[in-house]
């Protein structure tokens, strides 16, 4: 099968629904991975606009304090486990990165298939607690809290836990193919930035959410049989579990932000027509970012009761990552320099993500200086800040990578105008949703409050219209992607001119992703 | 120059709380500082952004773009400026940190104890207080926190000051009022259904007003209704019951006095003094019929006086 017949691609080789759920083919699992993400995000956004309505008022609003715990719950579990973490290495990692490397699919096509069921089970098992009298602990599962109440946490925790045998699996299957797959002539060097940011945090997943499985199987263990852990009432240290949950989820920040930059950095070189400014010093930046980042767990915990020289030791190391997380801001500005950039909707996604990032960056500075976090801790003031981070972040990182990819997956080009529509209101509405966040908690209100203080109202009410102006960008960009599948024009191979392999095959891409095995004679971005 | 802004800055309340205690000007100036440099760094990497896509914009289809790769002074000076800046905000916010955690030797310890979803304080004399806690003015206070259930945390924006509370095991946390008044205290660990109304407040009051209100020679000039109504308030009643009429966990307060209770044992009650005392110290023993088993049991837990002053004021409420 060296050559494919004309006309022929991986969405037409084979037909029927048992294809899809059968199928080896990376390409095909990123579209049902894909599918999925989207729907999970459809859920976790009507939870979040269900609390900004919620607060919209002082007291009770639409629904009881009971239901609006559970709904925070299932917010925060769904948008981490099932969106942002899956969301763009099994998306667009899965689709894109055997095809940037020059390969036919992955080291292991089996399990990569497998991953895809698990995280479907996880996900099944985790919304089941609903029936099981909900889950109102926050998607931290902060115990002793999380032992006294229902049993629905402990779907919620199994669902996690597989969930994250998923993510594990995902991470082994790249990391394995990236050193083993790479066409010929295509260094380590010469790997494209976004395959740099999908190993680095293949790296963090295999090494971090066993972790997370420990912490979740004690907690299950202490609920069902009742050995002291966490539970001081049996003999256990409550904060313990607060560590062991952060030694896990700090680096899953990195898990949920580095796909993201890396996402950014092949926008940007694209759109602005020009080689990347400083390769390597992003390359490894990603990698000082994945080792560092398991070693700042303890800025969760300044005020858990932590000794002064943890706290100390967690505030310094955590100052460290901010270095090279500005330096990747500082080259992708540097990339722009005497560029010939071209504002389409990928690239707006790509600047607004810049300006919400450093937004989200510098607040992380105050957030980590320790003093000042005695005041900023479990406030709006965070809430707001890991909305830019994961929001702003990771999920606009998303989008830029819809429409830049969208041309390359389907073969159909989408309606420019709409596009950007979508991007004018997701940008303003973020904005107004949580820049005022930072305000309130500033001002001491605190988080995962059902029920706030008269005087917060304005900024509240401010917060909830955002929401809306979000959620309407949301729908102009579904339309316009719905659009683009059944309407849209065919798409040429290289619609944005860019330099990277994906673009060289076809759009769609054949089954074997390339007729004949390409073979690569230098750097990524070679635009002369 | 530089330090001038910062102090004019610290004092204003930029998006801050009041600052009520002796180290809250001290984060503020640390907040100040951070504040300048986040808003000049952001400034620098948008502006120069919005510059480049506005200079650089794409003129023709054939165009062609420079070829840079790297320039060392250019990527030393990105990576060594924010390091010191971090390093500095890292050293000033370790100074803070210090100044927050140590409380001087000579403070005034209060126990502080946090339940689902109270605060309750209790003086060196053994003289406790439910939701209010009362401080001297212009002397360090040092409080000293347990939890009797899951975490809380205790927190007072005006003060700059949070603790987790933790079951089992004792934290701290120390401020020295500068103002009378009073400044409005928190829970920002969330701990369940009501998290959101775990609310209690300083009242910070001089020296001498606090000697007398400690040792219980404060005469109250409120009636008992008032009192209750307080009460009512301070121990989170309201948060299940209401007084205009609507049902909300509980029944409604009013006008419940004299009418004829059906329990769901299918017993019977007329609402009288003795129903009431009952009601509120052991409420697990009958259940008002179309109501489940939440309420929990205040025996131990409200003093008499407290009791007969929530009696009158439910008496109080009339339709
Ligand atoms: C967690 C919710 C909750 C809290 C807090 C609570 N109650 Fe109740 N209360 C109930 C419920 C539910 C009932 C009805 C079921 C029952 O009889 O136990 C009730 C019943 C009562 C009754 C009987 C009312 C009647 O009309 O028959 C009285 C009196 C009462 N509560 C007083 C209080 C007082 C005083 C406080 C504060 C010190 C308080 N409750 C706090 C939930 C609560
Ligand atoms: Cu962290
Ligand atoms: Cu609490």
């Amino acid at each position: 099968m060296a050559t494919s017949h004309a006309g022929e691609n991986y969405i037409n080789h084979e037909k029927g629904l048992w294809s899809w759920l059968t199928t080896l083919d990376h390409k095909r699992i990123g579209i049902m991975y894909m599918i999925s993400v989207m729907a999970f995000f459809f859920i976790g956004g009507m939870f979040a606009l269900a609390i900004r309505l919620e607060l919209f008022s002082v007291g009770k609003t639409i629904v009881e304090a009971q239901t609006y715990n559970q709904m925070m719950t299932f917010h925060g579990t769904i948008m981490v486990f099932m969106v942002i973490v899956p969301g763009l290495p099994a998306v667009f990692g899965n689709f894109f990165l055997p095809i940037m490397i020059g390969a036919k699919d992955v080291a292991f096509p089996r399990l990569n298939l497998l991953s895809w069921y698990l995280l479907m089970l996880g996900a099944t098992i985790a919304v089941s607690s609903m029936f099981f009298g909900g889950v109102d602990t926050g998607w931290t599962f902060y115990t002793p809290y999380s032992i006294k109440g229902s049993i629905g946490v402990i779907n919620m925790t199994l669902g996690a836990f597989i969930m994250g045998m998923s993510s594990i699996l995902t991470g082994l299957n790249f990391i394995v193919t990236v050193h083993k797959l790479r066409c010929p002539g295509m260094t380590m060097n010469r790997i494209p930035l976004f395959i740099w940011a999908l190993y680095s945090t293949a790296i963090i997943q295999v090494l971090a959410t066993p972790v997370l499985g420990i912490t979740l199987l004690l907690l299950v263990a202490e609920r069902v049989l009742g050995v002291g852990i966490f539970d001081p009432a049996l003999g256990g240290d409550p904060v313990l579990y607060q560590h062991f949950f952060w030694f896990y989820s700090h680096p899953a920040v990195y898990i949920m932000i580095l796909p993201a930059l890396g996402v950014v950095s092949e926008l940007i070189t694209t759109y602005s027509r020009k080689t990347i400014f400083g390769y390597k010093a992003i390359a490894y930046s990603s990698i000082a970012i994945a080792a560092v980042s398991f070693f700042v767990w303890g800025h969760h915990l300044f005020v858990s009761g932590q000794s002064e020289v943890a706290g100390i030791l967690f505030s310094f190391i955590t100052m460290l990552v901010g270095v090279p997380t500005a330096i990747k801001v500082f080259n992708w500005v540097a990339t722009m320099y005497r560029g010939s950039i071209q504002l389409k909707t990928p690239m707006l996604y790509a600047i607004g993500f810049m300006f919400v990032f450093t937004i989200g960056g510098v607040t992380g500075i105050m957030l980590a200086t320790v003093g000042m976090d005695v005041h900023f801790h479990d406030t709006y003031f965070v809430v707001a800040h890991f909305h830019y981070v994961m929001v702003g972040g990771t999920l606009f990182a998303l989008m830029g990578a819809i429409f830049h990819w969208l041309p390359k997956m389907f073969g159909k080009m989408h309606n420019e105008a709409m596009a950007r529509l979508s991007f004018v209101f997701v940008f303003i509405g973020f904005n107004v949703t949580f820049f005022p966040q930072f305000i309130l908690g500033s001002l001491g209100m605190p988080r995962r409050y059902f029920d706030y203080l008269p005087e917060y109202e304005p900024l509240n009410r401010i917060s909830t219209m955002g929401s809306w102006v979000i959620a309407l960008g949301f729908i102009v960009g579904l339309i316009t992607i719905i659009h683009a599948l059944l309407k849209g024009k065919q798409a040429p191979d290289n619609p944005w001119g860019s330099t990277t392999l994906e673009w060289q095959t076809k759009s769609p891409p054949v089954f074997h992703n390339f007729d004949s095995t390409p073979s690569v004679n230098g750097g990524p971005y070679e635009y002369r | 120059m530089l330090s001038l802004l910062l102090t004019s800055l610290g004092h204003a309340s930029t998006f801050m709380p009041p600052q009520a205690s002796t180290i809250a000007p001290a984060v503020d100036r640390l907040y100040a500082f951070l504040l300048i440099i986040s808003v000049l760094a952001s400034i620098l990497v948008i502006a120069g952004m919005l510059y480049f896509i506005f200079k650089y914009r794409r003129k023709s289809e054939t165009e062609k773009s420079a070829y840079i790769t790297h320039n060392h002074l250019a990527e030393f000076l990105w990576s060594f400026i924010p390091l010191v800046l971090f390093i500095v905000a890292f050293v000033w916010g370790w100074k803070v940190y210090h100044d927050l955690r140590f409380a001087p030797e000579n403070a005034y310890e209060i126990f502080v104890r946090g339940q689902q979803w109270s605060w309750e304080f209790e003086y060196q004399n053994g003289h406790k207080s439910p939701a209010e806690l009362y401080v001297p003015v212009g002397r360090p206070v040092k409080l000293l926190m347990t939890s009797s259930d899951v975490i809380h945390s205790f927190f007072i924006p005006s003060f700059r000051v949070k603790q987790d509370v933790l079951p089992g095991r004792y934290s701290s946390i120390w401020f020295e009022v500068k103002e009378p008044g009073e400044y409005q205290i928190f829970c920002t660990e969330y701990c369940g259904l009501q998290h959101s109304s775990m609310l209690a407040k300083v009242v910070a009051v001089p020296q001498k007003d606090f000697d007398m209100w400690v040792s219980g020679k404060a005469v109250s000039n409120l009636s008992p209704e008032e009192q209750g109504h307080k009460t009512y308030i301070a121990r989170n009643c309201n948060s299940c019951h209401s007084i205009d009429g609507s049902a909300v966990v509980g029944p409604t307060f009013k006008g419940n006095f004299g009418l004829t209770r059906q329990f769901e044992d299918g017993g019977s009650a007329v609402v009288d003094e003795n129903y009431l005392r009952e009601s509120i110290l052991d409420s697990q023993k009958h259940i008002v019929k179309g109501y489940t088993k939440v309420m929990p049991t205040y025996e131990g837990v409200l003093e008499d006086k407290e009791v007969e002053a929530l009696i009158a004021f439910i008496k109080s409420l009339k339709n």
